[in-house]
């Protein structure tokens, strides 16, 4: 096989360095409008003369992780409030809450324990609508380790991303008891899961809705099929007891004050959980909205994240962004008590009254339940979905 | 002809020799990895993290995501494309600065001498810090009804590497001329820019040229990290990351991308040693001063 194989792969790359070679020269189209790719807008209502320019900033790349924004800028939901939205993607420098207190963004997604950190650093932050209810880390280990909960982390190698997503972990190893600096070994883990399947890492820390996707659609080199959900055990952060907030919309506090972002707020948390609310109850319509607007995820693994997505925030017994005080305060105490191995905590003191507010949230579902939308997501039921090879 | 014929079959061989020796470690190479005293050493050889040169080729020409028509070729190709031009714009802003620098600090030379410590200073900044700076000052940015693109902060990196080796290197070549035709020109009674163009710039080429092909491999790093900090759409520094992301069940795919920046590379310092070629044709060998 190799021989012709080869010699195909070298034409091959002989060709494409012609391509590239000859169309080198064509530097005049640099100026190519680039914007329309990356900021999709949405078009105004008709009855709705002069739509209110918002720009939302989120957290990551295009994914369902967002769906129920993009959900909502593209079935005209903010449209509908007279809203034209711009949704700004993120990236691995781009921190949302600066973005916001910088004043580039109206309004920005982010974890509840980074947001409080910007905050306690003078970032005039408020989070206004709790949109995960629920956390979504995992830490995830073959079968044989035997680590089904966090006690068992004792002697094991622990992945961890850093930067700040790492604090359930301290904060599930102080809970059981543990000293993060001598009982067991603190891995820095890469954006894939290549360190678990290859066994530097004894249990790797994953998002439901994503990395644990990654082991689920990559081949198990001793069977030549797919790992399936029975090679792993699971600890989840939520169920241990010390999941903390994460994706929440955050507005910029000096302007709240001023009624009119007030009022736009509002409009905007009503459009986002209208979102989100069709993403539930259309869960492959969402995924394909996410998926035309350009990510580069496979299909079966957006479908994945958009379920896994939907189950952190539905039911939602309060109604879907409302912040819950218990949930609340277990992040704020954990923020300021869970060390990391420098002894550093995320917070140094309580966060202050003004950092979240339910006033937005409470009339924004005022509008929605005006509207028949279903906030609370009662008999919500999630499906089922098979991943394929390579999240394809 | 006959030293292109061989140049470019050097080229040939030199990729074979990699592919060759990327297989031939793939088959003695520990499959987990070797570890000396506990510290892992030698790399992986398996599939995961050394996939098969074929297989890397073969993802070319197998769709981006299952059930879209576009095959990851012309993704890879558009990224790429994207990024040269973006290249090109950082790398032209930045031969206009380095080549300006130069000229300023030849003529005066105190400006010489109080600006070159700040040259080299700000190449000292780590560009991953720079970038979301970049970002958000142009975000900020609005002259008249121009509004700062976010592709013009990417470019703007590249020009930040690019334009040290050209200032840099243009000074020492303005510097070179031989103070017996510097002599020469003044017993004429030339003017300083006559100087400077009939004689400093032409002596400057051999010096230029090679601080050209830093400035531009220079510019196409800039712009791929800019990509990959800010996350700007449409180039190869965000097929990397994209791809990267899906490392675990489709290794080879960020291959394709990474190739891609290569190529982007090579292009771009191959287009400045064809500039060189054209521009050294009618000039007379130097008899070694």
């Amino acid at each position: 096989m190799s021989k012709k194989t080869l010699k195909f792969a070298f034409a091959g790359i002989a060709v494409m360095s012609l391509v590239v070679g000859a169309c080198g020269g064509s530097d005049d189209e640099a100026t190519e409008d680039t914007e329309a790719a990356t900021e999709e807008t949405t078009a105004p209502a008709a009855e709705c003369t002069t739509p209110t320019p918002v720009k939302l900033q989120l957290q990551w790349f295009t994914q369902a992780q967002f769906a129920g924004y993009y959900a909502a800028q593209d079935q005209g939901f903010y449209a509908d409030q007279c809203l034209e939205v711009t949704i700004l993607e993120g990236a691995v420098d781009i921190t949302p809450q600066n973005v916001l207190a910088d004043g580039q963004a109206d309004f920005a997604i982010s974890w509840v324990s980074k947001a409080l950190a910007s905050r306690e650093g003078g970032a005039n932050i408020v989070n206004i609508a709790q949109v995960f209810q629920r956390s979504g880390t995992l830490q995830v280990s073959f079968k044989d380790k035997n680590i089904t909960s966090s006690a068992e982390f004792k002697g094991k190698k622990i992945g961890n991303w850093g930067y700040g997503n790492e604090f359930e972990i301290f904060a599930a190893l102080t809970k059981a008891g543990l000293d993060p600096a001598k009982d067991v070994t603190l891995v820095q883990q890469q954006f894939d899961m290549a360190g678990l399947l290859s066994g530097d890492i004894d249990a790797a820390e994953a998002m439901t809705y994503n990395e644990y996707a990654q082991v689920l659609e990559a081949k198990n080199p001793a069977t030549g099929a797919l790992y399936t959900a029975d090679d792993f055990n699971v600890v989840s952060y939520e169920a241990e007891g010390v999941g903390m907030l994460q994706d929440a919309i955050w507005a910029d506090g000096s302007r709240l004050e001023d009624p009119a972002y007030v009022d736009t707020a509002t409009k905007f948390v009503a459009a986002s959980i209208q979102g989100w609310a069709f993403c539930r109850d259309n869960v492959s319509a969402c995924r394909d909205i996410v998926v035309s607007k350009g990510s580069k995820l496979g299909a079966s693994h957006q479908l994945w994240q958009m379920n896994e997505v939907n189950k952190l925030i539905w039911p939602a017994a309060g109604g879907a962004g409302m912040i819950d005080a218990a949930a609340w305060d277990r992040t704020s105490s954990l923020s300021q008590t869970a060390k990391n191995l420098e002894g550093g905590t995320v917070l140094t003191k309580a966060p202050d009254a003004g950092a979240y507010t339910n006033d937005i949230v409470t009339a924004a579902l005022a509008m929605l339940d005006a509207m028949g939308v279903d906030t609370t997501g009662s008999g919500y039921m999630p499906e089922t979905v098979e991943l394929l090879e390579g999240g394809n | 002809m006959r030293r292109i014929a061989y140049r470019s079959s050097m080229f040939v061989v030199a990729i074979v020799s990699v592919v060759a020796l990327w297989e031939f470690y793939k088959i003695v190479g520990p499959q987990d990895g070797g570890k000396f005293f506990g510290v892992s050493i030698l790399p992986r050889a398996n599939d995961t993290a050394m996939p098969h040169v074929w297989t890397m080729l073969s993802r070319y020409n197998r769709p981006e995501v299952r059930g879209s028509d576009t095959k990851i070729w012309s993704v890879v190709l558009s990224g790429t494309l994207f990024s040269l031009r973006l290249s090109l714009v950082g790398f032209f802003m930045g031969t206009t600065i380095g080549v300006g620098l130069a000229v300023l600090m030849s003529r005066f030379k105190v400006v010489q001498r109080g600006l070159l410590p700040y040259l080299v200073m700000s190449q000292t900044v780590p560009l991953i810090a720079l970038a979301p700076l970049v970002v958000s000052w142009g975000g900020k940015l609005e002259i008249g009804s121009f509004v700062w693109p976010r592709w013009l902060s990417a470019s703007i990196l590249g020009t930040f590497l690019a334009f040290f080796p050209i200032a840099v290197g243009t000074l020492r070549g303005l510097a070179s001329a031989p103070a017996a035709a510097v002599e020469l020109m003044d017993s004429y009674a030339a003017s300083w820019k006559q100087t400077l163009f009939k004689l400093r710039f032409p002596a400057a080429v051999p010096f230029m040229v090679p601080a050209f092909k830093l400035g531009a491999s220079g510019a196409v790093v800039g712009v791929v990290v800019a990509e990959i900090s800010t996350g700007l759409k449409g180039g190869i520094g965000r097929l990397i990351i994209e791809y990267a992301r899906e490392a675990t069940g489709d290794p080879a795919k960020v291959f394709t991308a990474v190739f891609g920046a290569a190529a982007l590379g090579i292009t771009m310092s191959g287009l400045v040693a064809l500039s060189d070629v054209l521009l050294m044709r009618n000039r007379p060998k130097e008899t070694s001063a």
